[in-house]
């Protein structure tokens, strides 16, 4: 609700500054008129809300097309680029936090943690660069950018999909895997991981049954809060490689000055990091029954 | 304070962050003084050259000197952050303290809007006021500095609340201090080595954050040199030479790792209580 409000309060105010700077006061005017700038600003918000609730996004100035559909022909590029970083971050996350917890200050262990610092100072759009540097321009395993749509085929479209989710992923995974490796650890220090061991389980068996069960809880809240930063880092990644999602529509919308699209697509990211945390919510419960019982 | 410093010099990451940093904050001020050449001098006939006596690390498409492009880079990166982690920093323990001395609505209200702020990343927050404001620095600084409020807020209030419990302060406060006096003399000095280690942290996201908003173009605008613009003119002649797009991303490494190693080293140092545990 309050996110509603202070959006809708902020983008008429934002159309006219804007204009009132670049624009012809003709063009103003007739903008006003299209957006419904030139009503009061409580009835265009309760219409912008209404609208926003029905999936109206409004009008695109530059494009002359619905806002709504603009953002879900790139919600096909966006979204999959996401889903495909978020897997490939929990997958290396886990991978490197397991093996460094269960090497505890041991040789394994450092090279993970120092490696993982390294890779939370590279900013991603350079490690976007360095990855097209050397599969695109020296090896020619990948194309340096663009995207041939699902259309073409899936592999062909995943292909263009794989470098940026990389780029994107590496630096996401050196943080996760600090936060998995100390959670494992805390778990491990527990009294039924001893039992575990006691009763002559194996120790992988210890480690993927027990610890890593009780481990997820606390790593998945550092998830969902990194899926926010993964769905903003969209919006670098997409540049670097050219892709034609909701980070380069949002580009093209600020340089067109077109407030509104800017307005739906800040709207459409900030709700997907919204349902991200719900799906979070809902996964504790499955993931540890004990939240269930307290949440009810 | 000996003990510190025995400490600090005994604190491998530590070390190893404080001597990255100084030199990032060396470079920037040597740049005040000397660059190989003037920094965005144009000589078009030498340009893209590789690393040679002349130019060290080889000069752009324009021909400017890399090295000195890099230099003054750290400049802006040091007062992009600078600013930045300060008006987090200034507005930020402000209303923790504020939160935490009056609880109730207060207290709520700031949390909530922390809350709020956070939803939107800095970079959504970056391009919404370039969309309004147009892009440049200043909007940049602001965009970065707006998003460090709530992360200084939350961590101040958490640690004041934490105080306020202490023997000490209900004794102050049965003593007849006001809360602000209670506030300034024994909360703010006892809640100063979390604000720092968490200032050092916000730095280095600071820097990372103007990186990349100066590689979308949004943030320092020519002929400033930044190192995320620097990026992206190296990216687009990454056929011709490799080097311009590498460069500039290793100096931003480097700051980046410097002060989280350095804001890791402090936590250890500043905190007795994780210190005993090591």
């Amino acid at each position: 609700m309050l996110v509603f409000a202070a959006l809708g309060v902020l983008p008429g105010n934002a159309a006219e500054v804007r204009l009132g700077e670049s624009a012809t006061p003709e063009a103003i005017q007739e903008l006003s008129r299209r957006l419904g700038l030139d009503r009061p600003a409580p009835e265009r918000y309760a219409q912008w809300v209404a609208g926003m609730l029905r999936g109206d996004f409004g009008l695109s100035v530059a494009y002359d097309t619905p806002v709504a559909e603009l953002i879900a022909e790139r919600l096909v590029v966006t979204a999959p680029l996401a889903l495909l970083a978020m897997a490939m971050t929990t997958v290396l996350a886990l991978g490197f936090g397991l093996y460094a917890a269960s090497r505890h200050n041991r040789l394994g262990d450092v090279g993970v943690m120092a490696l993982s610092q390294i890779g939370i100072a590279v900013p991603n759009f350079w490690f976007a660069i360095l990855l097209i540097l050397l599969f695109a321009v020296q090896l020619h395993w990948f194309s340096a950018g663009g995207f041939p749509g699902w259309d073409d085929g899936f592999w062909p479209a995943l292909k263009a999909l794989i470098l940026p989710a990389v780029s994107l992923a590496v630096v996401q995974a050196a943080i996760l895997a600090r936060f998995t490796r100390s959670a494992v650890l805390d778990v491990m220090r527990e009294d039924f991981v001893r039992t575990a061991r006691a009763k002559g389980l194996s120790e992988r068996a210890v480690l993927w049954r027990h610890v890593l069960r009780n481990a997820f809880v606390p790593v998945l809240t550092v998830m969902g809060l990194q899926f926010a930063n993964l769905v903003t880092g969209t919006i670098v990644v997409e540049n670097v490689f050219s892709l034609p999602g909701l980070g380069r529509l949002v580009f093209q919308a600020i340089s067109n000055r077109d407030v509104l699209l800017v307005q739906g697509i800040v709207m459409m990211l900030a709700a997907i990091v919204i349902v991200i945390n719900f799906v979070v919510d809902v996964l504790y419960a499955v993931i540890d029954p004990r939240l269930k019982v307290h949440a009810a | 304070m000996n003990s510190f410093g025995q400490r600090a010099l005994r604190h491998r990451s530590f070390l190893i962050g404080s001597v990255l940093v100084g030199m990032l904050v060396l470079t920037a001020l040597l740049s005040l003084v000397w660059t190989p050449y003037p920094a965005g001098e144009i000589d078009v006939p030498n340009k893209l050259q590789g690393p040679s006596a002349a130019h060290w690390l080889g000069t752009d498409s324009l021909g400017r000197d890399m090295v000195s492009m890099l230099i003054v880079g750290a400049r802006y990166s040091i007062a992009v952050g600078v600013i930045a982690v300060g008006i987090g920093i200034t507005a930020g323990v402000a209303l923790g303290l504020l939160a935490a001395a009056r609880r109730g609505w207060v207290e709520e209200l700031v949390m909530r809007g922390a809350d709020f702020t956070l939803a939107f990343p800095a970079l959504l927050t970056a391009i919404m006021l370039t969309a309004i404001y147009g892009p440049g620095l200043v909007t940049s600084i602001v965009a970065i500095g707006i998003f460090n409020i709530p992360e200084f807020a939350r961590i101040t209030r958490a640690s004041a609340s934490a105080i306020w419990t202490r023997e000490y302060v209900l004794a102050a406060q049965a003593s007849g201090k006001g809360p602000w006096h209670i506030t300034f003399e024994h909360v703010l000095p006892n809640i100063a080595a979390v604000l720092i280690v968490q200032a050092t942290i916000r730095f280095a996201i600071a820097i990372l954050a103007e990186a990349a908003l100066s590689y979308l173009g949004l943030g320092t605008q020519p002929p400033m040199p930044s190192w995320g613009r620097m990026l992206n003119e190296g990216q687009a002649m990454m056929y011709q030479t490799v080097w311009l797009a590498v460069w500039p991303g290793l100096a931003i490494v480097f700051s980046v790792l410097g002060l989280n190693l350095m804001g890791d080293g402090l936590r250890d140092l500043l905190d007795p209580r994780l210190a005993r545990q090591r």
